[in-house]
């Protein structure tokens, strides 16, 4: 083997040096790809493993936490939730459509693996800015790629989040979420035990697409880049909607004994990962797997990254019977060996032995690094933002315009008209509210979930930046009217050899781990997604956080628009002077400086405690989080759904009034209450401590806003609306 | 009255229109699996929503040579009721049993969200329950939604009484803003001449409970349960 084979692979030469010491010998070609892809940092998380143990997994509700293909969580009456979030980065800034297609398809696979009947799709997309071209092209293809593989396979998408910044040009981020339902007693795992047992193939035909998806996902993005379109596998959904129904048929049956999905390095890792985590070995025949084409060698079969295909355990009696199901539903399926008990992965081809090493040490053993971290530079010069620099408002109108028309903050109608939000007939609360909500079908119970996460937050201080994100997320889920059960995160970061990154990515973690045990929402699962760079810039660091709430219940779920005139506005929480990191200061002064706002864990939780107790009294008509654009636009957005205007007299009390009307100070909710709920509504927030205030009133024919007595905005409502909501499709124009 | 539900490989409507006749309208309803030959015994069929064999080709161009399909064209011309919602439209055209063709949408994009149709006929079963002109508040889903008929055709299908739904805006009139695909005169759904297969866009089946935002699909169902009960 020469070094220049392992390098263009990916691996480094004492990870070879490792490799040889493990099997005792040189590996042949074959091996060494084998070990390439699952050493890579996609399968491995050898450089964020250290840090991803810090996380808190643990909770009475926890039924499965990171390690398997997605995390469950009980909640109650023999259910169980199963959720993860995945990125597909990569492949969606080469070739958009089918990379964010794929992602979906990925993802929808993790979770029915476990067992579970995917209920819904979320997704946090982010892109370079609409007035680039090949953003514009990105945008459209990653939507349509979406909508392509979800609607097809008739999972509602039903929530997710859009940001552009100039940060994502080069380097778009696709985050997939699914959410599952299923009963606690029919959980399955990706385990290959039994001796004997035999070991089935399923699904598409393998072939030449996707070879080396992982290692390519491990590297950063350059003008190369596009010669790696063959590493970006082409989506089947209608192949991927029979797979779910035949394996949750036979999952249901208890037909299967281990499950998993083939995504990421292909057979490779699905083979070592389900015989490392039973600690029995596999033997395969490549001669029986299903082929594409003719003449594909062994290398191309175990590192394919074709899509739509699943690997199974059965009991020897039942072998027949899977094949049958499988056959009902048009499916191919395959016997390509058994379960072994000497730990070993042996790959045959050709009558010859073309692979042999020990599966554990593909899965588990690959070195575990703990890169240097350095503070970034940058954030010297950020944190110095000096707002007498800024003026404060002269014409509040127009800023609220302005923002209402900022992409990050202007309808996504666009978006989610594309996607198929309703099938199931299960969506309750549909998208363009704080958080989606699913009513579970012979139950009384619902589930709120959403995406959060603000990037430039995150850029200006890593560790709140992290916190925020799980704060929003939770917050997103309490004005819905749901619990707070757990999290899944996707964190997107650039090279973490990089020891600034690899710095932006131990605080966000850090701040994460913190929201989540004061809101005692584990992280269940989860994905790293590094590298991401274009020509050595790297993007903001991106921590998604995916949340699911319970509602005990679902008649009793929140949205945010105003419900009727003469109802009274209340906010809780306080406003303070920060402006930092705002919507308002990057679009309105073009600056992105400043520290992000403060945020008190205890304070929000008791700010979701308040909320959640209202909305179950019921004394709450609408429910809304303030976050990008502040208080004036969380307004705004309140008014449109049921165009029901709102007159709202405000004091400055010594802040200046672009801070009062659109800063981002955290701990924040609007509510809208009958007028004879009001006080027993201020009374509960006194009981829990969170300042309230009655700010105005639902009614008229304006959004009508004085600040010390002054008036500083009164907009149509329509006019507001229409700038809102053509916003982007006008960019795309 | 007994209800099947077809299901080819793709359909993802399925459990939603099953869910609906039994749990929402409490009539006995099956699902037939499409290589099923034999549809006695049901009342009525439903060919519903999804991307049959993954619409690969023209939408339902596929899922027209399923086995079932044969003795779906018998039941229907033997005057047996059939509706065909989304997808299922789609496959009654491919099958000849409604006029027309469904183009892909002028957007070139998926549609989803909530439409209102006006009543255009009463003289089916499938609306004689509703008044000629009343509003039904009904989401679409789709890619390829935009209906396409010759002149020769439209004007005997206007003759007829064949155009069941007209996509209007929520005062009720029918502009071209109402219309969400490009379809030719607003056109939501037509029948065939005798009046017994009706092919809709629009989902029904998503618009039967308060909880998913509108009631208006059942009173289609409620109004086929009603002329049955009538003929009977």
């Amino acid at each position: 083997m020469r070094a220049e084979d392992w390098r263009k692979m990916g691996l480094k030469d004492e990870e070879y040096q490792l490799i040889t010491e493990i099997i005792g010998r040189d590996p042949n070609y074959v091996e060494l790809g084998m070990y390439s892809v699952m050493w890579s940092e996609h399968c491995s998380y050898k450089n964020s493993k250290e840090v991803l143990r810090t996380f808190p997994t643990k909770g009475e509700r926890v039924l499965q936490g990171p390690g398997e293909n997605a995390g469950i969580v009980d909640i109650g009456d023999g259910l169980a939730v199963c959720f993860k979030i995945e990125s597909h980065n990569h492949p969606s800034a080469i070739e958009p459509y089918q990379g964010a297609a794929t992602g979906v398809g990925g993802i929808i696979r993790d979770i029915f693996t476990m067992g579970a009947r995917p209920i819904a799709l979320l997704n946090s997309l982010r892109f370079g800015t609409l007035e680039d071209a090949r953003a514009r092209y990105i945008f459209n293809g990653v939507v349509s790629g979406i909508a392509g593989y979800g609607n097809c396979i008739g999972i509602p998408t039903v929530g997710g989040e859009v940001y552009f910044d100039p940060c994502y040009q080069g380097n778009p981020l696709v985050n997939a979420m699914c959410v599952g339902l299923l009963e606690t007693d029919k959980i399955k795992r990706g385990q290959a035990s039994g001796t004997g047992n035999p070991v089935i193939l399923v699904g598409a035909r393998t072939g030449r697409d996707g070879m080396h998806g992982v290692t390519f996902a491990s590297e950063e993005l350059s003008a190369a880049s596009e010669e790696k379109r063959p590493a970006v596998q082409v989506g089947d959904p209608f192949m991927e909607k029979l797979l779910l129904e035949a394996c949750l048929e036979l999952i249901y049956h208890d037909d299967v004994v281990g499950i998993q999905d083939l995504g990421g390095a292909g057979l490779t890792c699905a083979t070592s990962e389900m015989a490392s985590r039973a600690g029995t070995g596999l033997e395969i025949e490549l001669d029986r797997v299903p082929c594409r084409e003719q003449g594909m060698t062994p290398y191309e079969i175990m590192l394919s990254e074709s899509q739509e295909r699943m690997l199974m355990v059965v009991l020897p009696e039942k072998e027949e019977k899977v094949h049958e199901v499988f056959r009902r539903w048009g499916l191919t399926s395959t016997t390509i060996g058994q379960v072994t008990e000497d730990g070993v992965l042996r790959v045959r081809m050709g009558g010859k032995v073309v692979a042999e090493v020990p599966a554990r040490s593909l899965a588990e053993d690959a070195p575990v690094y703990c890169p240097a971290f350095n503070e970034p530079a940058y954030l010297k010069t950020t944190a110095q933002l000096q707002l007498a620099e800024i003026p404060d408002l002269s014409d509040a109108e127009k800023v609220l315009m302005l923002l209402l028309a900022a992409p990050n903050i202007a309808s996504k109608e666009w978006v989610w008209q594309q996607y198929d939000y309703m099938v199931r007939t299960c969506t309750v609360v549909l998208p363009g509210s704080d958080a989606a909500v699913l009513r579970l079908r012979g139950t009384k119970k619902g589930l709120a979930m959403t995406v959060d996460c603000n990037s430039r937050y995150v850029y200006l201080d890593p560790y709140l930046g992290g916190k925020i994100a799980v704060a929003e997320a939770a917050r997103n889920v309490v004005c819905s009217g749901g619990e707070p059960l757990a999290v899944t995160d996707c964190l997107n970061f650039g090279n973490p050899e990089k020891a600034e990154i690899f710095w932006q990515f131990r605080k966000a973690v850090e701040g994460i781990s913190e929201a989540c045990l004061a809101f005692a929402t584990p992280v269940i699962g989860g994905n790293v997604s590094f590298y991401n760079e274009t020509n050595g810039e790297a993007i903001y660091p991106t921590p998604t956080v995916g949340m699911v709430g319970l509602l005990e219940d679902v008649e009793k779920r929140c949205t945010q628009e105003f419900k009727a005139d003469g109802d009274l506005i209340v906010l809780l929480g306080e406003t303070y002077e920060e402006l930092g990191g705002s919507e308002y200061l990057a679009t309105v002064h073009g600056r992105v400086a400043g520290m992000p706002p403060a945020l008190e864990l205890a304070k929000e939780k008791a700010l979701h405690q308040l909320v959640l107790g209202a909305i179950g009294q019921g004394l709450v008509k609408s429910a809304h989080d303030l976050s990008e654009g502040g208080l004036a636009v969380a307004l705004a957005e309140c008014t449109f759904g049921k165009n029901i205007a709102a007159s709202v007299e405000l004091r400055t009390n010594g802040l200046r009034s672009d801070s009062l009307l659109f800063g981002e100070s955290q701990s924040r909710i609007l509510l809208s209450v009958a007028a004879d709920k009001v006080e027993l509504l201020l009374a509960l927030a006194a009981q829990e401590n969170v300042p309230a205030s009655v700010i105005g009133k639902t009614g008229g024919q304006k959004l009508s806003l004085t600040v010390d007595g002054h008036e500083v905005i009164n907009l149509p409502l329509d006019k507001m609306q229409n700038a809102w909501r053509e916003a982007i499709g006008c960019l795309l124009k | 009255m007994k209800f099947g539900v077809v299901v080819f490989p793709g359909s993802n409507c399925d459990l939603d229109a099953y869910h609906l006749v039994k749990d929402v309208l409490g009539e006995p309803v099956d699902y037939i699996w499409h290589q099923e030959e034999n549809v006695s015994g049901f009342d009525c069929l439903i060919l519903p929503g999804g991307f049959s064999y993954g619409d690969y080709l023209r939408c339902g161009a596929i899922a027209r040579f399923s086995p079932v399909m044969k003795s779906v064209v018998a039941f229907a011309r033997s005057g047996g009721l059939v509706i065909g919602i989304c997808n299922g439209f789609q496959v009654l055209q491919e099958a000849g049993l409604l006029p027309g063709a469904l183009y892909r949408n002028l957007s070139l994009q998926f549609r989803c969200y909530f439409t209102y149709l006006k009543v255009e006929n009463r003289q089916t079963p499938f609306t004689s329950g509703l008044e000629v002109g009343r509003l039904l508040k009904i989401p679409i889903a789709h890619g390829e939604g935009n209906y396409y008929a010759d002149a020769d055709t439209l004007r005997r299908m206007e003759a007829n009484g064949q155009i069941v739904f007209r996509y209007a805006t929520a005062d009720g009139e029918v502009t071209d803003t109402a219309n969400p695909n490009g379809s030719l005169t607003n056109i939501a759904g037509v029948c065939n001449e005798m009046k017994n297969v009706l092919g809709m866009m629009p989902h029904p089946e998503r618009a039967g409970e308060a909880a998913l935002g509108s009631q208006d699909g059942r009173l289609i169902f409620e109004s086929i349960l009603k002329n049955w009960e009538g003929a009977r």
